[in-house]
């Protein structure tokens, strides 16, 4: 695990964005989500990547393809509800083969408090393995960083669709009662 | 319950998207599933055009993603009323992200073109340049003659943005003439042409 100048043990969101810039992403689209509200901050504040806020996530697979035809690398961060509102436009990942990361923060399963976030979240990866998006799952921290940057290089090596699922253990159950 | 309307007055479609590319300069065009797409197939083949033969709502925002990723260059999209009331969000978000190298042309002939021909939202009243307006373009035109189509054509070549036009345009039916339909090889062309493609 990597460290921070302070010494510190890294924490595995900064980690996921050192892994982000060593892959020369330069457009971040996004939906704002509490489990990825780390990320999005980092990547707003870094003068080398433009973060585009989507209203919807099915924006941001356009958003991907048109930085692809214009010679830029771009990574989406959503949360699993959003995966079921992409899914017809990765027909054009697909059809196309444009290269295409999506970092999603799960909701629906592990201590989840909101059942209505379980239908979708509970076949959010078969939803992607249905339109042929290649899957990879991150439980423990220290795996998330080491995942993305699978996921990105075998993403922009093959032209392939690709998504990591951060489980909803890892980022911990979202707090309803405080 | 809304009037449907006729668009009486419009341009041809044919001549509309042979007014706005006339001069065409270095400009990068997407078009949208399906009848523009056409359109911009029957002006003639390029390899800076990027087709869209599916993804409908999505023309927008791939306009959005190749602006920002080429902002030395004008990009225009150019989309029907149908295909942009299917991603009418992505006006918000460039809206937001103000890309000062992007326009949207609109061609609006109040329906469903490919479907048979149906009445669109815009046919009840849906007007696309106040909503554009709404969400912050920083010029709007709402056009229906050549000449004010042509002083849009000359502005897409001028620094500043985003632009939107909506056109209106008849009901006609044209010809279809198809563009390449491979999107690997339209994507591969269309990155070659730009000079990104490595291999």
């Amino acid at each position: 695990m990597s460290e921070t100048a302070s010494g510190a043990p890294a924490d595995w969101r900064d980690q996921v964005f050192a892994a982000l810039r060593q892959a020369e992403i330069r457009q971040v689209g996004y939906v704002p989500d509490a489990g990825h509200a780390r990320l999005i901050e980092l990547c707003r504040a870094d003068p080398q990547i433009r973060a585009v806020p989507l209203t919807s996530e099915e924006e941001g697979i356009g958003l991907a393809a048109g930085a692809w035809l214009g010679g830029e690398r771009a990574a989406l961060l959503m949360q699993s509800s959003g995966v079921g509102n992409c899914v017809n436009l990765l027909s054009l990942a697909k059809s196309c083969r444009f290269p295409l990361v999506l970092l999603v923060t799960m909701r629906g399963e592990w201590a989840e408090f909101n059942p209505w976030q379980v239908p979708m979240g509970s076949k959010t990866q078969q939803a992607l393995e249905l339109m042929d998006v290649l899957v990879y799952r991150v439980e423990r921290p220290q795996e998330a960083a080491e995942t993305v940057a699978a996921a990105l290089a075998i993403a922009f090596n093959g032209d392939l669709a690709t998504a990591v699922l951060l489980s909803q253990r890892l980022i911990g159950a979202k707090e309803w009662l405080k | 319950m809304a009037e449907v309307t006729e668009h009486a007055a419009g341009l041809d479609r044919r001549t509309a998207i042979g007014v706005l590319l006339a001069g065409r300069q270095d400009l990068l065009l997407v078009t949208g599933l399906g009848s523009t797409s056409w359109d911009a197939a029957a002006l003639g083949d390029d390899a800076r055009n990027f087709y869209l033969w599916g993804a409908m709502g999505a023309a927008a925002t791939v306009g959005l993603g190749l602006a920002l990723a080429q902002p030395e260059r004008r990009v225009l999209v150019v989309t029907g009323d149908g295909e942009m009331l299917m991603g009418l969000g992505a006006l918000a978000t460039i809206g937001a992200a103000r890309p000062s190298n992007l326009a949207i042309a609109v061609f609006d002939n109040g329906r469903y073109g490919e479907t048979g021909m149906q009445a669109s939202h815009t046919a009840s009243g849906v007007a696309l340049a106040g909503v554009a307006r709404a969400c912050g373009f920083a010029e709007v035109f709402d056009l229906a003659a050549e000449e004010p189509l042509a002083g849009f054509a000359r502005r897409l070549h001028e620094p500043g943005g985003p632009l939107f036009a909506r056109v209106a345009i008849t009901a006609a039916e044209t010809p279809r003439v198809l563009p390449p339909r491979d999107g690997v090889f339209l994507k591969t062309r269309f990155r070659r042409a730009l000079g990104v493609e490595m291999s």
